[in-house]
């Protein structure tokens, strides 16, 4: 177990280093994680449910900070980092949810379009990407759907557009394919391939084994109750920071 | 900003429904109350300050002589000798139909002219008014003047019988006033209440804007715009009803023109107050909605 020993920065995107969480007075949910997320690298994030994945992907997109520990995210720490820088570097990351989270009362091109209204871009500039967008993921002649009356399927690719219809540096998905049939499962991951091969990097939270064997070079973390799994130091030393 | 300018597409981020339920009808009760009390101390302050320069530096002198002759011969010595005085503004004799006018009112006899009336023996009374406020000095000098020109008489400062009555109704204006606070208060704690249940019933659409990058400033506008205009709408009505039934009362107290309640009225500077105070309210309503959604968005990571 490599844990134990301290994370090597070397430009890392993303950098936990003995980062702990734990939610109020009870017993620690992730203990000693440490790794480094390469720029430009595809990663899945596996472990039986309960593991703490989604602990683990809620402090890399910003929605906890740690108990303890060192978190670096584009080279800034984000442990003390003050709470109103937190937004610039949230619009640099994309986030999947399990649950899509959705804006009800929105339409399928309105959710789609939040990022980029957040981002202040203007209404003009912003209806070519989300058009294109929308004929991507099949619905564009859903765009004025709410929410509630697509299936769960096309609720997850809405939820995925408008993760990455701004380009994050960082794309963070959580189950992505949980809901979508094979032949759709494919598409999207090829959409974060796509994406990956543009320079994004790509953490996904999986079960699905078939999905992690499609990628090349991906690169797989195990949580095994709130502790990273990590046998063949991939993480921890990529190849390409190896001395 | 009191409702601050958020895009249009932005706007869209928050359901097109009232957030408020309730709140505007209660805004409007409220408004309507503040503006009633805010009218009616106005109204007494007023009338009291009117009351109290009135009565400042008038005295009433009772010449209760029995021969009747002579009460009126020292009535109208005195009166003369007391309006040559520096001190003495002016100095008028009551007639005697005047004050059996007065008191027909209570005998039943309009006109004065009941004969168990005319055949009581009134006292004769000289109304005097000093020069300035200060009754010290002046008093000496009448009650030396007095002494002379009717012995016996006796000398009746009003603010001894009617100071109590201004302080009556200065107090009612300061209650007037607390309530006008009160209110204020209370529509603020509604307002308070309203943005937290705002945000708790936006609760995921607000994490969802946290989550891909919006500032605490954007999520705000948000609210504090639809919570503004909600309250707005509210305000407006309360103002309406009130301005109505002001209109109404002063229609009515236009017809009222001797005693006290000839002095109540708002004044230029109650009317403009009046004005102010919806606008006031408006301010006040965002302030303390934008206050308290940045309070709890704090909480939020």
């Amino acid at each position: 177990m490599t844990d134990a020993a301290p994370a090597r920065p070397g430009g890392a995107m993303v950098e936990f280093d003995g980062v702990g969480l734990r939610y109020g007075p009870d017993a620690e949910v992730l203990s000693d994680i440490s790794f480094n997320l390469q720029p430009g690298s595809f990663y899945f994030l596996t472990g039986a449910s309960g593991a703490g994945k989604t602990s683990l992907l809620k402090m890399l997109y910003l929605a906890q900070r740690p108990s303890r520990g060192i978190v670096r995210l584009f080279g800034e720490d984000l442990v003390a980092m003050p709470r109103h820088r937190l937004p610039g570097f949230r619009r640099r990351i994309g986030v999947v949810f399990q649950d899509f989270r959705l804006i009800p009362h929105l339409s399928a091109r309105d959710n789609i379009a939040l990022p980029l209204r957040i981002a202040g871009v203007s209404e003009e500039d912003l209806s070519g990407p989300v058009g294109e967008m929308l004929s991507w993921i099949g619905l564009g002649d859903r765009s004025d759907a709410r929410p509630a009356t697509l299936s769960g399927g096309e609720q997850q690719r809405v939820a995925i557009a408008r993760a990455v219809i701004a380009r994050p540096q960082l794309l963070v998905a959580d189950e992505p394919t949980g809901n979508v049939d094979p032949e759709m499962a494919m598409r999207l991951l090829g959409l974060f391939e796509a994406l990956n091969r543009l320079g994004t990097t790509v953490v996904v939270a999986t079960h699905d084994i078939h999905l992690i064997s499609r990628i090349e070079n991906a690169q797989m973390m195990r949580l095994e109750r709130g502790r990273l799994s990590d046998p063949t130091g991939a993480l921890r030393y990529p190849p390409a920071n190896r001395a | 900003m009191i409702i601050p300018r958020v895009p249009v597409q932005h706007r869209r981020l928050l359901p097109d429904r009232r957030l408020s339920g309730p709140t505007p009808w209660v805004i409007a009760i409220l408004m309507m109350l503040t503006l009633l009390a805010a009218a009616a101390g106005f109204g007494l302050a007023r009338s009291a300050n009117a009351i109290g320069a009135a009565i400042a530096g008038r005295v009433t002198v009772q010449i209760v002589t029995a021969n009747p002759v002579t009460r009126a011969e020292q009535a109208v010595a005195l009166r003369r000798a007391a309006a040559a005085q520096p001190f003495v503004l002016s100095a008028r004799a009551v007639e005697r139909e005047e004050l059996q006018a007065t008191l027909g009112q209570w005998f039943g006899a309009a006109e004065g002219d009941d004969p168990v009336l005319k055949s009581l023996p009134l006292p004769a009374l000289v109304d005097i008014d000093f020069v300035g406020e200060d009754r010290t000095g002046p008093m000496r000098q009448l009650q030396a003047l007095v002494a002379r020109e009717a012995p016996g008489a006796r000398i009746i400062p009003h603010a001894e019988w009617l100071g109590p009555v201004a302080r009556l109704i200065r107090s009612l204006a300061w209650i007037a006033g607390g309530m006008v606070l009160l209110m204020t208060l209370a529509s603020a704690a509604v307002v308070i209440m309203t943005a937290r249940a705002a945000l708790a019933t936006h609760f995921p659409t607000i994490e969802m804007l946290h989550m891909i990058g919006a500032t605490d400033r954007q999520i705000t506008r948000l609210f504090q715009r639809r919570i503004a205009i909600d309250t707005a709408y509210g305000i407006a009505l309360g103002t309406v009803v009130a301005a109505a039934i002001l209109l109404l009362i002063g229609l009515q107290w236009s017809g009222v023109t001797a005693g006290l309640a000839a002095t109540a009225s708002l004044g230029p500077a109650g009317w403009a107050l009046l004005l102010a105070l919806p606008l006031l309210a408006i301010a006040l309503a965002a302030l303390t909605a934008r206050q308290t959604l940045l309070a709890a968005l704090k909480k939020i990571l």
